[in-house]
């Protein structure tokens, strides 16, 4: 049984989701995790399946005309479940598009060893909004990381805010 | 409450610097403050799918909040049309997500958790009248939303994770 992951980019359009995982399930694989979204009236899918099919295999089975579809093997799955170490922090940002918001924000993240477990970005008319959950080392100096975010956010006229995630056990 | 004859004025769209900025106090009886609330009132009314509104949307970097939240399906109870100035939170109870837009952003709502129930102190326009609101359900989270403004925040400032943002499907909450 190994584990593949899968990608798929497409048109949006109704029943493209019944589509790509009937073929799988069609071909007895199990789809282990995944993420959908739409980007621009584009349906994109993320996959992590098991089976016993080779992503060459799974890439003919999932394939449609209107569908780009990558598979690739995994060998392992690093973390998975794991209880991170780090902080949890969340970070936004908001304001006027301009190429290079991502690259100088997770920049900035990355040197003090932060890693942004999830990312969305929208653009809404002028507005550009980024929110990501951010993992930090626990010997990070918050507070310097966030003036520097702060300055990176005044360089690209935007508002930053970083502030940890809200505990959610009851 | 404030008088007729105000004029209903565009609302600005983030990314505009003043949704960013800190409003300042005001006199609640100085004649420009007076018509500031009737312009913002006016603007309110002009919206009907939006429950309230902070100066700072309209122009105006004052500390002044109109809300309404009669027609909103989800209000429980209600204060009625109202515009606050100088309002400050004095109590807040009872914390729950819920989805909120806002006037100022197209295309976007989130889950924001804010508290169900509020106390809030202000003035009122004109008399310079001291108020206190005790809100709750959407009400208090409307209020909670233009205080927000106030402090140039928006709702965005307040997303507690990346899943918690959508694109926008219907009228805006607050």
């Amino acid at each position: 049984m190994g584990l593949s992951a899968v990608t798929v980019l497409g048109v949006d359009r109704p029943g493209v989701i019944a589509a790509v995982t009937g073929s799988l399930a069609d071909c007895g694989a199990n789809i282990q995790d995944s993420t959908m979204t739409l980007l621009g009236g584009h349906v994109a899918m993320m996959l992590l399946v098991s089976g016993e099919l080779d992503p060459a295999e799974l890439m003919k089975r999932v394939g449609a005309p209107d569908l780009v579809v990558t598979a690739s093997a995994i060998e392992t799955r690093r973390h998975f479940c794991a209880e991170g170490d780090g902080l949890g922090y969340v970070l936004t940002v908001h304001g006027p598009d301009r190429p290079g918001i991502i690259s100088a924000i997770s920049a900035v993240l990355a040197a003090d060893g932060g890693n942004i477990t999830g990312m969305s970005t929208r653009l809404t008319g002028r507005l550009y909004v980024l929110i990501a959950d951010v993992e930090l080392p626990k010997q990070v100096d918050v507070a310097a990381l966030m003036r520097r975010l702060a300055a990176v956010g005044s360089t690209l006229d935007s508002d930053i805010t970083f502030r940890p995630v809200e505990p959610d056990l009851l | 409450m404030t008088g007729p004859g105000g004029t209903a004025r565009e609302v600005l769209g983030a990314p505009h610097p003043l949704l960013s900025a800190v409003a300042e106090p005001v006199d609640p009886t100085a004649p420009e403050v007076v018509a500031a609330a009737a312009d913002l009132l006016a603007t309110l009314r002009r919206a009907p799918a939006t429950t309230g509104l902070a100066a700072p949307q309209i122009g105006l970097s004052l500390r002044l909040i109109a809300f309404d939240a009669r027609r909103h399906p989800r209000s429980r109870s209600w204060a009625g049309e109202l515009v606050v100035a100088n309002p400050r939170l004095a109590g807040a109870a009872h914390w729950d997500d819920g989805r909120e837009g806002c006037a100022s952003i197209t295309g976007l709502t989130a889950d924001v958790r804010r508290a169900t129930r509020i106390t809030v102190h202000g003035h009122l326009p004109g008399t310079g009248e001291d108020v206190t609101i005790e809100a709750d359900a959407i009400e208090a989270r409307c209020i909670q939303h233009q205080l927000d403004h106030l402090d140039g925040l928006l709702f965005l400032d307040r997303v507690p994770g990346v899943l918690s943002l959508h694109r926008r499907l219907h009228t805006c909450d607050a």
